[in-house]
Order: C-alpha cells, then sequence, then structure tokens
C-alpha cells in the first residue's frame, strides 16, 4: 500500500532516552503525576466504573447506527443555520476547507487544536495555496513553531522541557533565551497570538462531540482559543471526524464527566463550550470527515477503537509512551490509541508500532470508554505477522521455535545440547545468538547446573511415567 | 520424599485431587528451584501433583509475537499434556494468562476448554480454590516489595488494578502476610510496567532496560532488601538490571518464600 518508511518507534524511543538525564525522566513524571490525579479524581465519583460502562454503551449505540445519527445531525445542524459538508477522505476535507476560505477572500487562519486536520495534513495543504495559518493552542503553537507535529493528543509539547520553550521562543520571537518562567512564556505567547485573532478572517476548530439531536457541536479547551477563534473572525469551519456524534445533549453528563478527569485529572475543562448554528451576522461550516472511518467501522477487530473520545488516558498510563515521547511514533496519534488507530492508515508504514508495547494492560483498564487496546494492538500483532511484516530475524526466530515447542523430543535435544539452552528458551532469550541485546543494560541470567526435570527425575521417581 | 501433609489448611474435599505442574521452560532451565518449591508446596497441601515429561512451552513467544500458526503446535501440545488433570497450576501468570486467554490457535474442543479454565497461576491457586489460610512452616524476616506482574493483575486479577475504581484487593499480599517476620514495603509505582514484556525487552531494549531501572529504584527507595513475585520472568529482568547497575536487591518467587526455600 506504501513505500514510505517504516516508523521506528524502538529506534527513536531510544534517542529520547539517550538525549540527556532531564527530558525523559520529566516526561514520565509529568505524565504519571496526571494519572495520579486522575485516579483521585476517578476515586471520588463512586459510580465511575458505571460512567466508563455507560459511555461505552451510548458510543457503541451510535456507531451501530451511524448513519441515522449522523443525517439526524445534518438535519438539524442546517435547521439552525450551519452549513454541513461531506468529506470522503482528507484530501476531499482539504479541498472543501480551501474552497470556503477563498470564497471568502481569506489570506489568514487562526486555528485551536483538532487532531483531525492533523491527520488530514491541512496546515501544509492550506499553507501551499498562500493561506496562513496560525495554532492558538499554546502547546500546538510551540510545535508549529519548531516545525514540529503535536507529540500528544491533549499535551502537544510535553515531550519538551520550559527551558526548550525559553529557547525556541527565543529563536522565533526574540525573547530572553535564559527567562523560561512559564508566567513569562504564557505572557509571551499570548502577546503574540492576540493580533492575529484580530487580523484572521477566519477561525478554525474541531469539536470534541457532535450531538445529533440538536445539531449542536462541543470544543473543550482549557485556554478558550478555541471561543475566541470561533468568534472574532466572522467565518467558523469546524472539522468533524464521523465517530464523534452522539444521540442526545443528555449524554453530555456522561462524556463531560469521564473527559476532563481521565485526560488531565481535572473536573472539567475550563471551557466546554457549545456551538449550535452561527453567531448573529457569522457564518458555521461544519466539515463531517470520514478519511477511513467507515473503513475502520467494519473491522470486526478494531472497530472499538471509534469509540475514542481523544483523552489521552491511555498515553499517560503507558510506560512505553512515557519513556519514549510521542514523536518516536512517528504518526498522528502516538501511544496506545496511535498503536491502534495507525495502522489503519497504513499497515506497512506502521507495522512496527503494535510491538512498541508490553501489553501490560494499563490502557485498557483506565479507558474511559472501554476500549479493548491491550488486546486490540496483540491482534494488530497477528494482522502484522500474517501480512509478513514481521522483521526476519524475528520469523527464523519463532519459526525455529514453534518447532522446538511443539515437538518435545527436539526440545529436549535442543535443551540438552546446549546445557540449559539458552537459546531455546522462550521470548527474549530466542534473541541471544543472534543479537543479544538483553546483555546491553542486564546481566545474562546464568542457567542452573541442573534442570527442574532433572531434579524431577532424581526425586520423585514413582512418577517417572507421567 | 515427599513432605508430609499440614493438617491446618485446605478444604478436605480438594485432597487427592490430580494437580498437572504446569512448569515453563525458563523456570525449567534457570530457575529450578522455584518450580521444586512450587511441587513442595502443592504437596503440603495433600495434592496428588505431576510434573507431565511432555510439556514444553505454552506458545506465548509465538502468540504475543502475532505468529499464530507456529504457536499452534505448542498449543496442542499442551492440551495434550494437561487434560487429564483436574487442576493445571504453573508458579508463572503470563503463562498462565497465555493458556487462560489466549489459547485460540487451535479449535476449542472439550479438552481445551478444561485446560483453559482450569489452569490456574500458584498464587490464585492457593488464595481462592485452596483458600490457604496460614504457612506454618515458612519463616521470612526481610523487608519485601512485591512485584505483581502486569499479566497477573491484569490479565488474571490477582490484585486490583490502580486505574479501576473499587474495593482494594492483593491476593499475593494476602497470603505472603500470613508468612512469619515478612514485612511488606509499600511502593511508589506499585502496578507500572517494570518493561520485561517478553520478546520485547530485546525489540525495543532502552525503553525496557529504563522501565526496569526505574522499578528497581523504586524498590531501593523504600528500603526492600527482597523483591517477591509471582512471575520469575519480570525478576529475571529486574535482578539483570540491579546487578549490572551494581545496586543490592534480591529477587526470590513467592513459591520459594511461602514453601520456605530452596532458595
Ligand atoms: S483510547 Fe480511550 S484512553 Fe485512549 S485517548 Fe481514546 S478514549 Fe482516551
Amino acid at each position: 500500500m506504501s513505500n514510505t518508511k517504516k516508523a521506528d518507534p524502538a529506534a527513536a524511543a531510544e534517542l529520547f532516552i539517550l538525549r540527556d538525564q532531564v527530558h525523559e525522566p520529566m516526561h514520565d513524571r509529568f505524565l504519571w503525576a496526571t494519572m495520579q490525579r486522575r485516579d483521585a479524581q476517578a476515586a471520588a465519583i463512586p459510580e465511575w466504573e458505571e460512567l466508563r460502562e455507560l459511555a461505552s454503551k451510548i458510543k457503541e449505540h451510535t456507531l451501530t447506527h451511524l448513519d441515522h445519527y449522523l443525517e439526524e445531525f445534518e438535519a438539524n445542524a442546517t435547521k439552525r443555520g450551519a452549513h454541513i459538508h461531506w468529506a470522503i477522505d482528507a484530501a476531499e476535507h482539504n479541498t472543501i476547507v480551501h474552497s470556503i476560505l477563498e470564497s471568502h477572500g481569506v489570506k489568514e487562519l487562526i486555528k485551536s487544536k483538532s487532531m483531525l486536520q492533523e491527520e488530514c495534513q491541512m496546515t501544509p495543504f492550506l499553507q501551499n495555496r498562500g493561506i496562513k495559518v496560525i495554532e492558538s493552542d499554546l502547546g500546538e503553537r510551540i510545535q508549529q513553531l519548531d516545525g514540529q507535529p503535536p507529540s500528544h493528543i491533549v499535551f502537544p509539547s510535553i515531550h519538551k522541557t520550559r527551558r526548550d520553550v525559553a529557547q525556541l521562543f527565543a529563536r522565533k520571537i526574540g525573547t530572553d533565551p535564559n527567562n523560561d518562567d512559564p508566567h513569562f512564556l504564557t505572557e509571551v505567547m499570548r502577546n503574540n497570538a492576540r493580533p492575529r485573532f484580530l487580523a484572521a478572517g477566519a477561525g478554525m476548530t474541531g469539536g470534541n462531540f457532535a450531538i445529533a439531536e440538536t445539531g449542536t457541536f462541543m470544543v473543550c479547551t482549557n485556554e478558550g482559543n478555541a471561543d475566541i477563534g470561533a468568534s472574532v473572525p466572522p467565518l467558523h469551519i469546524a472539522s468533524i471526524g464521523i465517530e464523534k456524534l452522539v444521540p442526545r445533549v443528555e449524554d453530555m453528563g456522561v462524556f463531560l464527566r469521564l473527559l476532563a478527569r481521565s485526560a488531565e485529572g481535572e473536573p472539567l475543562t475550563q471551557y466546554s463550550s457549545h456551538f449550535t448554528g452561527p453567531r448573529k451576522g457569522g457564518e458555521l461550516h461544519i466539515v463531517l470527515v470520514d478519511n477511513g472511518r467507515s473503513r475502520r467501522l467494519g473491522m470486526p477487530d478494531f472497530w472499538h477503537s471509534l469509540k475514542c473520545i481523544r483523552c489521552g488516558a491511555c498515553m499517560n498510563t503507558c510506560p512505553v509512551y512515557r519513556r519514549s515521547g510521542g514523536l518516536a511514533y512517528g504518526a498522528t496519534y502516538s501511544g496506545p490509541i496511535g498503536v491502534i488507530l495507525d495502522p489503519t492508515f497504513d499497515e506497512f508504514k506502521y507495522s512496527e508500532l503494535p510491538f512498541h508495547s508490553t501489553l501490560c494492560g494499563s490502557c485498557t483498564d483506565v479507558c474511559p470508554v472501554k476500549i479493548d487496546i491491550s488486546d486490540q494492538i496483540f491482534k494488530w500483532r497477528r494482522v502484522m505477522a500474517k501480512k509478513g511484516y514481521l522483521p526476519l530475524v524475528k520469523r527464523l526466530a519463532f519459526a525455529a521455535a514453534g518447532r522446538a515447542f511443539g515437538h518435545p523430543e527436539e526440545f529436549r535435544l535442543m535443551e540438552e545440547a546446549g546445557g540449559p539452552a539458552l537459546g531455546y528458551a522462550p521470548d527474549f532469550l530466542l534473541y541471544n545468538h543472534s543479537l543479544n541485546p538483553w546483555g546491553r543494560d542486564r546481566q545474562l541470567p546464568q542457567p542452573a547446573k541442573k534442570t527442574f526435570r532433572e531434579w524431577y527425575l532424581a526425586n520423585r521417581s514413582e512418577h517417572g511415567n507421567d | 520424599m515427599i513432605f508430609p501433609v499440614s493438617a491446618t489448611n485446605g478444604s478436605a474435599t480438594q485432597k487427592g485431587l490430580r494437580v498437572g505442574l504446569f512448569i515453563p521452560c525458563y523456570i525449567d532451565m534457570i530457575f529450578p528451584e522455584v518450580g521444586i518449591a512450587t511441587l513442595q508446596l502443592l504437596e503440603r497441601f495433600g495434592l496428588d501433583v505431576h510434573f507431565p515429561l511432555g510439556q514444553t512451552c505454552c506458545g506465548q513467544p509465538m502468540s504475543n509475537s502475532g505468529d499464530e500458526s507456529n504457536a499452534a503446535a505448542a498449543e496442542h501440545l499442551f492440551v495434550e499434556n494437561f487434560a487429564p488433570f483436574d487442576y493445571v497450576v504453573g508458579p508463572a501468570g503470563s503463562c498462565v494468562k497465555q493458556v487462560r486467554c489466549h489459547f485460540d490457535a487451535i479449535e476449542q474442543t472439550d479438552d481445551v476448554r478444561h485446560v483453559r479454565q482450569e489452569t490456574y497461576e500458584l498464587v490464585e491457586f492457593l488464595h481462592d480454590i485452596l483458600q490457604v489460610d496460614s504457612f506454618p512452616w515458612a519463616e521470612f524476616q526481610h523487608s519485601v516489595a512485591l512485584h505483581n506482574s502486569c499479566s497477573s493483575i491484569r490479565g488474571l486479577g490477582i490484585a486490583k488494578p490502580s486505574e479501576i475504581m473499587g474495593a482494594p484487593f492483593d491476593k499475593s499480599a494476602a497470603l505472603l502476610s500470613k508468612v512469619r517476620g515478612l514485612v511488606l514495603v509499600p511502593v511508589d509505582r506499585p502496578d507500572d510496567c517494570c518493561g520485561f514484556g517478553g520478546t520485547f525487552c530485546v525489540t525495543d531494549e532502552a525503553v525496557s532496560a529504563r522501565m526496569g531501572l526505574d522499578k528497581v529504584h523504586d524498590h531501593l527507595r523504600h528500603g526492600a532488601e527482597y523483591v517477591v513475585s509471582p512471575d520469575m520472568s519480570c525478576l529475571m529482568h529486574q535482578q539483570g538490571i540491579a546487578r549490572r547497575a551494581g545496586l543490592d536487591l534480591k529477587y526470590v518467587h513467592v513459591a520459594q518464600v511461602l514453601n520456605g526455600g530452596p532458595f
């Protein structure tokens, strides 16, 4: 499907760890602390597990009646004066957005965070056509200034230290590189962004939820940047994935209680804004985007990933993500949710992602909409193996082990031939003869002088013929 | 030599049950003392314990790497070896999880279903099936950090995962607390993965080693002398890291502590 290079998360994560003594520990500690706040918030709600179950059911129901709810949403949003557009893929999304901007003579655009627009690579598309695109979310703006994609779906620049940001601002905005006081840096950003809001001919947002019953969509932020972007310029365009639908307004009582608690360990985001139709004198366009979603809906093992509300909790809890940094995944979505989403866009390119996991299962247990993330990672490994995307050394090692473990005589022979043969012990030990990365940071275990089997035969001879 | 059966434990109805002892290959080859401790401990409760000599491996390394066809042969053989027993008990959470949750590379016959349903990890077998309430023969005068593996916690449910809300429980801790002299020390991240992850620990060596080192430091910071786990594979990884870093921690399996050795 693709002739692009495979993403290599293990190698990229190694660079993140080896970079210095600062970045990886900071990243790990910050996200761990976020998880602890999340745990405390969740524990304070006695019906937390019921909420998760309810949220999961609502999403499952909506996704299995998606055609119905999409049409209901379209009808109601249109009634309230919004223009609805349908985009089958990223290219169509970008073209639609561009033509709306063009017909309004917009040359500069201010946008809030949207993973979907990221997924569609909208910003480079528009910039190439002479439209200036400015991110208004602080973290996204930092990433934009640095020419990097977001490394986390909620905290886009979380892999950077304050010092990194101070130096970046010094390079791009001309501030003091040694002043890394967060208040100062935020103020710098605010002063830099404010005039852009006024200059922009259009504001773009994403949408966290789209409510079929009323044709409303919701945007949740902490900085209020989406609200300014939607209220100051005369034109508001929202990109919304078709999986964002919920049936009723009252469903928000379930999702809003889960979202910010899961995402950042806070009861609610600072702003949970409802947009129903254009504001007075303004114009509102909603682009409903498929981009592979309906195909995913037809994948028996993977359609549950569409329940995702993009809270990022699975990333915060993931021990591998915390040590890797999001950029290591080389994809729009990183962490556990990225591992199960990215291959639906390009199986070959992202074939290593499902192996960048210990299958510890924490993501599945934290997910507010109960996506079986860990099981899906496991199933993606099977897909990658079947398609022949396993690296050759892995394939050979497993084929040898498969033969040995399926035939006791052969297994015994190997045990005897190698002493207790490390080469045919499971897992990591399979690699010792060819690669031996085990030994780089670890002492090798000492094989025992006598196997358990030998001990058993010597000491339980009465059972000798078991 | 058969140990005398202790009369203080276990419901009488369990006595004489035939138990198939499942010793994963790395325990057989590298940690035979864990197999010995498990066998002796089970025999103390009057069970008829056998080690089927045809057993090899549960197929987890292949299965976890997505290689179903090579996993299937191992799964067939496992069922063939263990189908005749009332229970199958293994001192290894991740291997037991493999049998119970992931033995689906083969057709689900009655034998396969029986084996999947009756295969227990040692701690859950002692806690849930035998309902052991004391280990009078065991004494361990040390401070201990408990490491329940991810597969034991989130796969088998031997402790409450920190992410799930509800009343806390920990079957390993409940058993260890009955051992004379043993002091369990609290740690900062009791159920954060240690980075072993099977093949992960070589294919993702840098991340794995960093996770392991963080785990070792968490244990040391809280004054643990020993790390005890129902999963020797995690311990082998942690021990390798601690030794390389020159850090002084000792690693033993929960079976060794509950049986009073061998160490
Ligand atoms: S998969 Fe679940 S935990 Fe992860 S971002 Fe989506 S909703 Fe949140």
